[in-house]
């Protein structure tokens, strides 16, 4: 568990703390930034193959997520804020596998707390622009179409779940899938190091196992990376849809 | 961060410092983001804009194709209607050239062939009346001679008289038929 509360580096004591994590975050964020300016900076209409593969991803989110879940006319709003969450999410869950870097930028509540609140602001101020204040609270935690002593129950439900359980959810779901990968990954290569060079020699083919463990895990964070950047902006696009419905 | 500071690590609860550094690396990608995005929209949208020429283009391009063939089958069409028509003109002239020429050696043939016809005609109506006036000088001659010589015997007078005819009919006959014949 301490892997998460490495000792700071520079600031300690204050807010501004410094820490390897922190690090690793700033790392990735240049690092997606690089890429991406280098292929803006090189974007011409006949596509070589770094744009290509950048006007990939941006499809991607743009097709899968924002087009699919809004709409091709309102997805155009929010494609901006959609595109941001994911790949920014993405660069901070994959340097969980990176080498040297090996921890997860969003494993760290504040980040997964961070975006879940960008989220959250998202959705609800693009509910307060359609509908306006009074009338989005009132779509949201008074659906049309219910006989009025329903609202005694659902109005409480439907006020926690979106209000509170949105952003918390986000935020956990994030948070403990890249710390359970962590901690998966920390397991296996840490078995396979002690079986390796401190077990008895009868243990050392256990190693061969737990690396194999670990090798696989290592391949399944790199799609749990992906999924989680998914779903995280999934879910956001699904709830600014929600909120721009009338119920 | 006074947790961490108290040693007490509870992963549900942020460090000011952690949400702080998250906010800084979320704004450097969302700046960097902000000023990427545009291009590729842009680059898109002229791709897009790019493509839909292009297959207008051609689609123009096909038309014309399509219009300029119908026209070049019309125009093939009628070249060979105009070529066939004048053949067939050509032909009905030339059988009409050739009819003409026909009849106009049959008439000349013919105007040849009458002209022969008078021709002699006048000359042996010519050589007639010749023959005619020597036969009546001979006639005179022959009776002088006759009667010079003798005219006892009228008898023999007629025979003279009529095998003298009959010389000169034969004479004339053969002179009109084959006068070679008489030298």
């Amino acid at each position: 568990m301490t892997d998460f509360y490495p000792p700071a580096i520079f600031f300690e004591g204050t807010i501004f703390e410094f820490n390897r994590i922190t690090l690793v975050r700033l790392i990735a964020a240049a690092v997606l930034v690089t890429l991406f300016v280098l292929a803006a900076r090189r974007a011409k209409l006949v596509p070589g193959r770094g744009q290509g593969v950048a006007e990939m991803a941006l499809d991607f989110v743009r097709v899968q997520i924002a087009e699919d879940i809004l709409g091709k006319e309102n997805a155009r709003r929010h494609l901006t804020l959609l595109t941001i969450m994911f790949f920014t999410i993405f660069a901070m869950n994959i340097t969980g596998i990176v080498p040297f870097l090996n921890i997860a930028g969003s494993s760290l509540i504040g980040f997964p707390l961070v975006m879940a609140i960008v989220a959250y602001v998202a959705f609800i101020a693009a509910g307060v622009r359609k509908h306006g204040g009074l009338g989005y609270l009132k779509t949201s935690l008074f659906p049309s179409g219910v006989p009025w002593p329903i609202y005694i129950i659902l109005t409480p439900i439907e006020l926690i779940s979106t209000f509170v359980l949105r952003p918390a959810t986000l935020t956990v779901r994030l948070l403990v899938n890249m710390v359970a990968g962590h901690l998966l990954l920390v397991l296996c290569f840490g078995a396979t190091h002690y079986l390796f060079l401190e077990a008895a020699p009868a243990f050392k083919a256990f190693g061969a196992i737990t690396f194999a463990g670990g090798f696989a895990f290592t391949l399944f964070e790199i799609f749990v990376a992906a999924l989680q950047a998914y779903i995280f902006t999934l879910l956001t696009a699904v709830y600014i849809n929600l909120s721009e419905e009338a119920h | 961060m006074i947790l961490a500071a108290e040693g007490e690590q509870n992963l549900l609860l942020p460090a000011a410092y952690d949400i702080i550094w998250s906010l800084v690396v979320l704004a450097i990608i969302a700046v960097a983001f902000l000023k990427v995005l545009p291009v590729f929209t842009r680059i898109l949208d002229e791709r897009t804009a790019r493509i839909e020429e292009g297959l207008a283009a051609s689609e123009r391009a096909k038309e014309l194709a399509a219009t300029s063939a119908a026209e070049q089958e019309q125009i093939l069409l009628e070249a060979r209607s105009e070529a066939a028509k004048l053949r067939e003109d050509a032909r009905g002239e030339a059988a009409a050239i050739v009819a003409e020429a026909r009849t106009k050696a049959t008439a000349e043939a013919a105007r040849i062939a009458e002209t022969a016809q008078r021709q002699i005609e006048s000359e042996r109506q010519a050589a007639a009346v010749s023959l005619r006036a020597d036969v009546g000088s001979l006639a005179t001659q022959l009776a002088s001679k006759i009667v010079g010589e003798s005219l006892e015997d009228a008898a023999r007078q007629s025979r003279v008289v009529d095998r003298f005819l009959d010389e000169l009919e034969a004479q004339t006959l053969a002179g009109s038929g084959s006068p070679a014949k008489e030298k």
